[in-house]
């Protein structure tokens, strides 16, 4: 839940102190000590390791989180505790762990947040990467193109021609500047090739209610949010945005399938060190890493999410960081294009 | 008939050993977080929900779902005993609640608290299982331009809540409504007042400012007259409500669950307003008036009980059609999935044994909470005879502590030292810090959906008055702004009349 934060300047004393009596209370095994000095190679790891979550406790990178921390803890040996440092965005986390010691005990979850970032916000304090090493990839999380369902368009090809038509009065729903939701309406509509009028929520929730309440026209969001909705039959859903369909909706075809093949996107998750962490840390938490994803528990209970662990060869720190290159190329350039900034 | 063996199915799931066990460690966990200032109900399931996995779906979410209406029910003990709400609830109990306290009635204020709860428990789960499928419906026809007119006419009905100037009543709800601004625009994505600091993006979080408002604030009051300090440390009179105070919380128990049941069905903050509305209910029929905001127990059992109910009656959105409305809700549609099952309308014929156990328990678990704080009254008002030097740091260490859990955010602590300061500023100057309070959890869903309602609608504003629901709310919002100036207008009457005397 928690760790000693050692990385934080001694102003922060009070705070600090606070996180570890209510570890020591809630967890009952207490906190752990506040040793700085990078211990790093052979004796890795000889204390516990934090993973931070950028994003609030129970939200969908945060479960994710939460599935491989056990199945790694037991492969690195020690206790991995999961802690949620929230704020415009997943930058502060990232931000955060950006500026921790480089000893592998600090580790950040991120997705593809952190592709869109130095696009989205000014002044951002890091580089993703040149301030980040990273571990490797953890999960494509697919995303749904889902509608109110009496929206009248049947299939993504009416609904492409629909928006077309009818521009100035579709609209197009999303979770908030940077989220998900948002970064796939932009590549629905550069796909599209339309600007529709698009409605921002505080979170997925609220957007999908208005959704199933029919006071908005459609939006795309994760299978981890929608496909509860979509099997229930309270949403109309197109397609899935991935290359292949989904197990837990065999009926939905795929965006290539469906005649949209530009819209190709998934909420990519990923683990990184601060960048200077010793190599052979960074290769023990990534064989850590595979071994998580190779638990059947954790493929169980992803497949019950929609979504599945990543093939072992993209749980490595190069086929990540060519990811992370690709990635932030694509998004600097949508981004720019549909003129969208958040600070 | 067929309500009967649907309640018969569910009872005999709910009082199945492990269930009640589980129920029982929800709702005791709830208390507990509840009462800690600060450590709120969804950090809390955040943490049990990897362990509920290896759970009976029904027991995980029946033990879940304690833990929310739980602190619900917990949350109002600290803000009676020492004057430090944890949700926006809570806050409004602390109005009167706290005052009771310190005239030595805590006793009876956490009394009303927990029969208030207890009886709107009952009647909002009697709710549940007759009427869900259908509230649901209604409440999913609530779009933006609906709850734009709802938080308007709730932000007008309850300035009640100040006492004293108006003057001062309203410049509190603005500055409550520009500390509500704070953070990045939704819409736009604009930072508005974070002063370049990223920390601040995501907003004030509001268990800061009304910690630091009220409790610290009142902390620096205590600390500054050593005469008030000893009197509320030492007098504590009876644990009981008289019988009079018996027969004046009946009205406002009822009337608060009805209110609480009806908002807490609207995924989009209604479970916000229940208690606002609730108090500023009790203000305007009570003969008391003038009583209440130094110690009215109406105040306590009327927003106590909207508060109960409404915590009960917004697992409706979520039962019915799988919404969540509230985060607590979010985690526990997590836990749906993972356990195999699609929150959605097809969980009451899917898996009737779940969606009535779940229901069946809520009731159980109201009799556990009424079993389990109904004696620990006794020991907590014990807890005001505990020596300042001791409970007053320890109140600060515990809301710091809780603060930081939230978001391990150290700018939420830093808020707490400056709303505690302001606080204390505020209240000598003669300003209540209730007001605030409320235009800062208003203020942003106004906003929000006044925008939300434009951008739908393309900026035409004939929208609130062209939809049905939006435009009877708004009717209702004038018309309670008639009856906010007609006693003014009485008064002068009345001052004539004393003069004649």
């Amino acid at each position: 839940m928690t760790t000693t934060s050692r990385y934080r300047a001694a102003a922060r004393m009070i705070a600090a102190i606070g996180a570890v009596s209510l570890a020591a209370a809630c967890s009952g095994n207490g906190g752990t000590t506040g040793t700085t000095g990078a211990t790093g190679g052979g004796g890795y790891p000889d204390r516990n390791i934090t993973i931070v979550v950028p994003f609030s406790a129970g939200g969908p990178t945060d479960t994710v989180t939460r599935l491989i921390a056990e199945p790694m803890a037991a492969k690195l040996g020690t206790k991995v505790v999961v802690q949620n440092v929230e704020g415009a965005g997943g930058t502060v986390g990232a931000g955060e762990v950006s500026r921790a010691e480089p000893d592998g005990y600090t580790v950040l979850m991120h997705h593809i947040g952190m592709s869109t970032a130095p696009a989205l916000y000014q002044d951002l304090g890091y580089k993703p990467l040149e301030s980040f090493q990273t571990v490797g990839l953890v999960t494509e999380v697919p995303m749904t193109v889902v509608a109110r369902k009496d929206f009248a368009p049947a299939t993504l090809k009416d609904l492409v021609a629909h928006v077309k038509a009818n521009a100035g009065k579709v609209t197009l729903a999303n979770a908030g500047i940077g989220a998900a939701s948002h970064l796939c309406g932009l590549l629905f509509q550069t796909a599209a090739g339309v600007k529709l009028q698009e409605v921002p929520y505080e979170g997925t929730g609220p957007a999908l209610t208005d959704l199933v309440g029919g006071q908005v026209d459609f939006m795309c969001d994760q299978t981890t949010n929608t496909s509860g909705q979509i099997t229930a039959g309270e949403v109309k859903a197109y397609a899935v945005t991935t290359p292949e369909r989904v197990k837990s909706m065999p009926d939905l075809p795929t965006t290539t399938e469906a005649g949209l093949p530009q819209l190709q996107v998934s909420v990519w998750h990923g683990l990184y060190v601060p960048a200077g962490t010793p190599q052979d840390v960074v290769q023990k938490l990534s064989e850590a890493l595979k071994t998580a994803l190779a638990d059947q528990k954790v493929v169980d209970q992803m497949a019950k999410l929609g979504t599945a662990p990543v093939p072992a060869e993209d749980a490595t720190p190069q086929a990540h960081r060519t990811k992370l290159e690709e990635q932030l190329g694509t998004w600097a350039k949508v981004i720019a294009d549909a003129g969208v900034k958040a600070s | 008939m067929e309500l009967l063996d649907n309640l018969a199915l569910g009872f005999s799931t709910a009082l199945l050993v492990q269930n009640v066990l589980y129920c029982f460690v929800g709702v005791l966990l709830g208390t507990a977080v509840g009462v800690l200032p600060g450590i709120g109900p969804t950090a809390t399931v955040a943490m049990l929900l990897p362990i509920t996995f290896s759970f009976e779906p029904v027991t995980a979410l029946i033990m879940l779902a304690g833990i929310y209406y739980g602190a619900q029910y917990g949350g109002s003990t600290t803000a009676i005993l020492i004057n430090l709400p944890g949700e926006s609830s809570a806050a409004v109990t602390a109005l009167d609640g706290h005052e009771m306290a310190r005239q030595g009635r805590a006793g009876a204020a956490l009394a009303a608290a927990a029969i208030g709860s207890f009886v709107a428990g009952t009647v909002a789960t009697v709710a549940l299982a007759v009427a869900a499928p259908p509230l649901a419906r209604v409440a999913l026809r609530f779009g933006p331009a609906e709850y734009f007119s709802l938080v308007l006419l709730g932000l007008i009905v309850s300035i009640a809540l100040a006492r004293g100037s108006t003057l001062k009543a309203l410049a509190m709800i603005a500055l409550g409504v520009l500390l509500g601004t704070v953070g990045q625009d939704i819409y736009t994505g604009t930072p508005r007042f974070v002063f370049g600091r990223r920390e601040l993006y995501g907003g004030i979080d509001f268990v800061s400012v009304a910690v630091g408002m009220f409790g610290v604030a009142e902390i620096l009051r205590n600390l500054e007259n050593e005469r008030t300090r000893v009197a509320v440390i030492n007098r504590v009179s009876n644990l009981w409500p008289t019988r009079e105070e018996r027969r004046r919380i009946v009205g406002p128990i009822l009337r608060g669950t009805g209110l609480g049941a009806a908002l807490g069905v609207l995924p989009g903050g209604g479970h916000v307003l229940a208690s606002f509305t609730s108090y500023a209910v009790e203000k305007r029929v009570s003969k008391r008036r003038q009583e209440f905001g130094s110690g009215a127990i109406e105040g306590v059992a009327g927003p106590e009980s909207a508060n109960n109910a409404a915590a009960q009656t917004s697992f409706i959105p979520l039962l019915t059609l799988g919404l969540p409305a509230h985060p607590v809700m979010a985690l526990m549609v997590g836990a749906f999935i993972v356990h195999g099952i699609t929150p959605g309308p097809n969980v009451i014929t899917d898996q009737p044994a779940l969606f009535w156990g779940l229901i069946a328990s809520m009731w159980i678990g109201n009799v556990l909470l009424v079993l389990l704080n109904l004696p620990l009254i006794g020991l907590w008002v014990r807890m005001l005879r505990i020596p300042y030097q001791v409970l007053f740091p320890m109140i600060i260490l515990f809301a710091a502590i809780g603060t930081y859990s939230l978001g391990f955010n150290a700018y939420d602590v830093y808020a707490i030292v400056f709303f505690g300061l302001l606080g204390y500023l505020l209240i000598k100057c003669g300003c209540e810090p209730a007001p605030l309070l409320l235009g800062f959890v208003l203020g942003p869903l106004l906003e929000e959906n006044l925008r939300r309602a434009l951008i739908i609608n393309r900026g035409d504003v004939t929208v609130f008055v062209t939809r049905p629901i939006s435009a009877v709310l708004l009717a209702l919002t004038v018309a309670a702004l008639v009856v906010a100036v007609l006693p003014a207008i009485r008064r002068r009457r009345e001052v004539v009349f004393t003069e004649e005397d």
